[in-house]
């Protein structure tokens, strides 16, 4: 009877069903998880954290926002009530106390209270000060006492010194950079023409009248830095719960706010701005504070590049394969090698593009156009370009396998029309042919621009580095620079969270920088998969 | 107009194909040069010959079906006319197929000008995914027509000659896609005689339409006779009575008759031909 049934169910295959259900189940729920962990992580790492102190039973007292908690593991602890917990505290003050984490067990914290009055500060270096400000002094002056007061003053005055901070910035990095830029040209262009063996002339001195006028400007501009450093003289002396005080001058603070006294809305506003400043905002601190907008920049433009040299290429290649090339063994062959290159390891293509692009390539670009700047490579080192050409030979496979599965698809009858009327096989393909192909082309650079935007290994050693002193685009000629290096989210990822000296205070930069690149890589799909869709649209009927 | 690649004098030899039409058959018109004369034609796939020894004359501006079994030949047949067995890997042709003057069978003939001269409708209909205009302007197109006016004229011209016009002037700019299986077929035909070809090949154009589209097209081609020279494969031994003028019978890559329509069908001269028409085989 039972062995009937257990028959039945198994012709039926309702055992089957049920596997095959449970492994579609299994990988929702993991890729659920991991996308719920990451936002969940990376969004609280926005939200401004309460400050608390913590009254230990030893006297001594703690401030900061409690970031963890979890069981003290010891052996042979059964018992629920045996189970003790530990709590780690940001107490930030990495300049006073050396580390902006601490781990306390429970059992030695007597009591746990929200101070009122306290703030808040994010500071361009050190990170996060959490305490009291005992005064604020407009040179030698006192212009506001108590943490109450003093906040109000110091958050009437950021708005100007930020602005102040800006122009300083501007004039460090574009001006000065610019001049800099310039002067490096003059210097290299008369290097250049020295080597030819001109040494003196209209041209040379031409170049030599330029220097003087830059160095000029360039000194114009350091003194109106000087100027605007000297106009900031407002300090604060901020206080440590234990009492221990710090002058800080106020163009240090980025920001300055009392998170226990704010409303649901002041949250907000704050988690918002967060979400602004890491998007927009140059990285400080060794990449563990600030933004990530040249890893952005880096990626997008890397991807684009990447797009703009695979898929012709990988077009070239499938039309040859599938169209012109007579079938046989050897197009087989051929074919058999592409789908077996989508597979080999990312990090070999890195290997191959150094060898071939940075040391061959690049090194004869150096010595046959930019001899003046050697031994300093300009193309023979990893830039943008090189690391573009090699995602570029990684990602052409999925092009080319793409593209020629569409012209597969395309029906025999819409050639033989095309050629019927006239047409030469090169205009059928022109004209008939790759219009209709369009979307299976855009599904292989999908899948290209998924993979490239998430590669790291080889980028690593083909031009991305930790921290790019410039975009691979800017105001100077010629405003693309395809030969610096640059940054990207997935390096970004690796280096932060596993090659920072300090983990803990990179945690929260680990995981929003991971959501950005889902969020990057999810939306370059979508923007992909709508240009697809619309075709389709375009090209298939909607009713037969 | 055609453009003569054979001396004019060896085309006015009077041919004598062996199934007894002639130039002087009665009810046909004699133009050498809009003529079709397939002269000796041999054809093979590799090493399996497709065609035997085929001799005819199709007479312009009528209807001649070819017939018969599958894999008799037929379609090869048609499409030596347009050359589109070059297509097929490993196929060679032995003889001569005269149209106005051309060789088809000219190695230094131009095939893309061969074609525009000798539209096709294919059995499975075959638009381009491309909007209803731009199936149309395709041939003008690729013949070097830029004039945005004129092409509007071809493409209202061809839709309306293939009765076309009325169904769909208001969405020339969506995809032919979305047409019936008729209209689409209707448009395919529209679109072979844009490029005003002189010939026009039809490989089975009704086998996957129902039978009001395929009224529809069968009474298109009998209009359309009086400008194009048809040569239409079908299947459907009731259609070719219906429309064709000529009829060939073809049984395994030979020509078994070659006639007047009517006379095939009331009256064939071969016992073979009879047994087919009548159902005993094929």
């Amino acid at each position: 009877m039972i062995v009937n049934i257990l028959k039945k169910t198994w012709r039926r295959g309702d055992l089957c069903i049920w596997l095959t259900g449970a492994g579609l189940a299994l990988s929702l729920i993991l890729t659920t998880a991991l996308l719920v962990a990451i936002v969940v992580n990376a969004m609280g790492s926005f939200w401004p954290g309460e400050i608390q102190i913590f009254n230990l039973n030893d006297g001594s007292k703690v401030l900061g926002n409690q970031m963890n908690r979890e069981i003290i593991p010891r052996y042979g602890a059964q018992d629920e009530r045996q189970k003790t917990f530990r709590v780690q505290i940001k107490k930030g003050n990495r300049d006073i106390y050396n580390s902006d984490f601490v781990w306390i067990d429970e059992n030695k914290i007597k009591t746990v209270r929200f101070p009122e009055e306290v703030v808040a500060v994010a500071r361009r270096e050190w990170g996060f000060f959490f305490g009291y400000i005992k005064e604020v002094l407009d040179g030698d002056q006192v212009i506001a006492r108590g943490t109450q007061e003093s906040l109000k003053v110091v958050q009437s005055l950021l708005p100007k010194v930020i602005a102040n901070n800006k122009k300083i910035e501007k004039i460090e990095k574009k001006e000065i950079g610019a001049i800099n830029y310039k002067l490096e040209r003059v210097r290299l262009k008369l290097k250049k023409l020295n080597l030819k063996g001109i040494s003196e002339g209209a041209v040379v001195d031409d170049l030599n009248q330029k220097i003087p006028g830059l160095k000029m400007k360039y000194n114009d501009l350091e003194k109106k830095l000087l100027g605007l450093r000297n106009s900031q003289n407002t300090k604060l002396t901020l206080q440590t719960v234990e009492g221990r005080e710090k002058t800080l001058p106020l163009a240090q603070v980025l920001d300055i706010y009392d998170p226990n006294s704010f409303s649901l809305l002041d949250k907000l506003g704050y988690f918002f701005k967060s979400i602004n400043d890491f998007l927009w905002d140059d990285p400080r601190e060794a990449n563990t504070e600030g933004g990530v907008f040249p890893a952005i920049f880096g990626t997008a433009f890397m991807v684009m590049i990447m797009s703009v040299l695979a898929t012709p290429l990988g077009v070239l290649a499938a039309f040859y394969l599938r169209e012109y090339a007579r079938q046989g063994t050897m197009v087989s062959i051929v074919r058999i090698a592409v789908n077996n290159l989508a597979g080999v390891p990312a990090i070999v293509f890195g290997v191959f593009g150094v060898g071939f692009f940075i040391y061959f390539i690049g090194g004869t670009i150096d010595q046959l156009f930019f001899p003046e700047a050697l031994p300093t490579p300009t193309f023979g080192t990893g830039g943008i370009l090189w690391a573009s050409l090699t995602m570029a030979l990684l990602t052409v496979p999925v092009v080319i396998v793409s593209t020629e599965e569409g012209l597969a698809a395309v029906p025999k009858g819409t050639r033989e029309a095309s050629l019927a009327l006239g047409a030469t096989k090169f205009e059928t393909s022109w004209r008939v042919v790759l219009p209709a192909v369009m979307p299976s082309i855009l599904t292989g650079l999908i899948l290209a621009m998924a993979r490239a935007a998430g590669e790291v290994a080889p980028l690593m050693i083909t031009g991305v580095v930790k921290l790019a002193p410039s975009l691979p685009v800017d105001g100077l000629w010629p405003f693309i620079h395809l030969e610096r290096k640059f940054m990207h989210l997935g390096f970004h990822i690796y280096d932060v969270g596993f090659q920072s000296p300090n983990v803990d205070a990179a945690r929260p930069m680990v995981f929003a920088t991971t959501l950005l690149l889902i969020l990057m890589v999810i939306f370059l799909n979508m923007a992909a998969i709508y240009l697809r869709n619309r075709l389709r649209k375009q090209l298939s009927a909607s009713a037969v | 107009m055609l453009v003569t690649t054979l001396k004019k004098e060896s085309l006015k030899q009077d041919i004598q194909p062996s199934n007894g039409l002639t130039m002087k058959t009665p009810g046909f018109q004699h133009d050498p040069d809009l003529m079709i004369r397939i002269n000796d034609v041999n054809f093979y796939y590799g090493e399996t010959q497709a065609l035997k020894n085929i001799n005819m004359i199709l007479p312009e501006k009528k209807i001649t079906s070819f017939i018969g079994p599958s894999g008799c030949g037929k379609s090869t047949l048609l499409r030596c006319l347009n050359r589109m067995n070059d297509l097929v890997e490993g196929t060679r042709m032995e003889g001569d197929i005269l149209i106005g003057g051309m060789n088809t069978n000219d190695p230094a003939l131009d095939v893309s000008e061969l074609r525009k001269n000798i539209g096709m409708v294919f059995q499975k209909f075959n638009p381009f995914p491309k909007t209803i205009f731009e199936n149309i302007a395709y041939g003008p197109r690729i013949h070097g027509m830029k004039d945005k006016k004129k092409l509007t004229e071809i493409v209202e011209k061809s839709l309306k000659s293939v009765a076309l016009w009325d169904e769909v002037k208001d969405r020339l700019n969506s995809t032919a896609l979305a047409l019936s299986g008729g209209q689409q077929q209707r448009l395919c035909i529209a679109r072979a005689i844009a490029v005003e070809p002189e010939v026009l090949l039809m490989d089975e154009p009704c086998s996957a339409l129902d039978p009001i589209a395929t009224t529809r097209i069968e009474e298109l081609m009998v209009e359309l006779k009086e400008h194009y020279t048809i040569v239409i494969v079908t299947h459907n031994m009731q259609q070719a009575a219906r429309v064709a003028d000529l009829t060939g019978f073809l049984l395994l890559g030979e020509l078994v008759e070659f006639g007047p329509t009517e006379k095939l069908f009331t009256n064939p001269s071969v016992p073979k031909t009879e047994d087919y028409i009548t159902g005993r085989f094929g």
